[in-house]
């Protein structure tokens, strides 16, 4: 249990940490994908396969592609090959020693906390995640559906190449 | 130590490293994926402490990152646009260069 949490982690961890110092774009952004592989294979671990197959479907296959897409579309030349320059170096320290101090803070709290043991395993079925979308969370669960309409279509008006006609035609 | 350190432990890990992604790269789409590693490490809190956490029952932690997720893909797809944008007004989307509010 322990193993495989450990294997799930350096997978997570190594992918995200490589994603986020490669040079090349598109290979930041495949990196990525693999992280969030591990991400949902920790859910799965964990217990959660609901949230894990959501994770799959919504990173691995829907903003996967749109990150790609965005890679594509805002490359400069044929010939720049994706490859970003590099971070200067004050940029990178300042971030390297904010980054390592909240994990200090954050990792230090944690080796001295001692949380209190569960007492059982919890199990959530699908019937009744599905019953609890239905019922108390009905009304969150439309204001989501609203909130990811409103969403796309404002991403595809900012997004839209050219300015919407002034005239009006018939 | 105990299951949920492990986690919490791991998802600080990787909150950490979009951290510094987010603040050390200059590229916006790079910056847009270190957020998103850091909404990802939150949903990790939420199933550790749903599945590890001293008092079990209810599905509020499940439910919780589902809504997460639904926001984060919403996010996700309105800050690429945005970076459509920037990119269709200065041809590159350097955060450095981005410094114009008017269009």
């Amino acid at each position: 249990m322990i193993l495989a949490l450990a294997i799930l982690a350096f997978v997570m961890l190594a992918a995200a940490a490589v994603a986020m110092s490669l040079r090349n774009l598109i290979h930041s952004a495949l990196c990525l994908i693999l992280s969030w592989l591990g991400i949902a294979a920790f859910y799965l671990w964990a217990g959660a396969e609901f949230v894990g197959f959501a994770q799959i479907l919504i990173y691995v296959g829907a903003v996967s592609m749109v990150v790609l897409f965005a890679v594509l579309l805002t490359r400069r030349l044929p010939a720049d090959e994706f490859a970003v320059e590099p971070a200067s170096l004050a940029r990178a320290s300042a971030a390297l020693v904010t980054g390592g101090a909240v994990a200090g803070l954050l990792g230090g709290t944690l080796l001295t906390t001692r949380f209190p043991t569960p007492t059982r395993a919890p199990v959530l079925q699908v019937r009744e995640i599905g019953e609890l979308l239905a019922g108390p969370h009905a009304v969150a669960l439309l204001v989501v559906g609203v909130l990811l309409t409103v969403a796309l279509i404002g991403a595809v008006v900012i997004a839209a190449s050219e300015p919407p006609s002034k005239g009006g035609r018939p | 130590m105990s299951p949920l350190n492990l986690c919490l432990l791991v998802s600080s890990a990787l909150f950490c490293i979009g951290l510094i992604g987010a603040l050390s790269r200059s590229n916006a789409i790079l910056v847009l994926l270190g957020i998103e590693l850091m909404l990802n490490a939150a949903n990790l809190n939420f199933i550790a402490f749903w599945r590890f956490g001293p008092a079990p029952g209810g599905g509020a932690g499940v439910i919780f990152v589902l809504f997460s997720i639904a926001v984060a893909a919403a996010e996700a797809a309105v800050g690429l646009a945005l970076v459509i944008a920037v990119y269709r007004h200065q041809r590159n989307i350097r955060l450095q260069e981005a410094v114009r509010l008017k269009g």
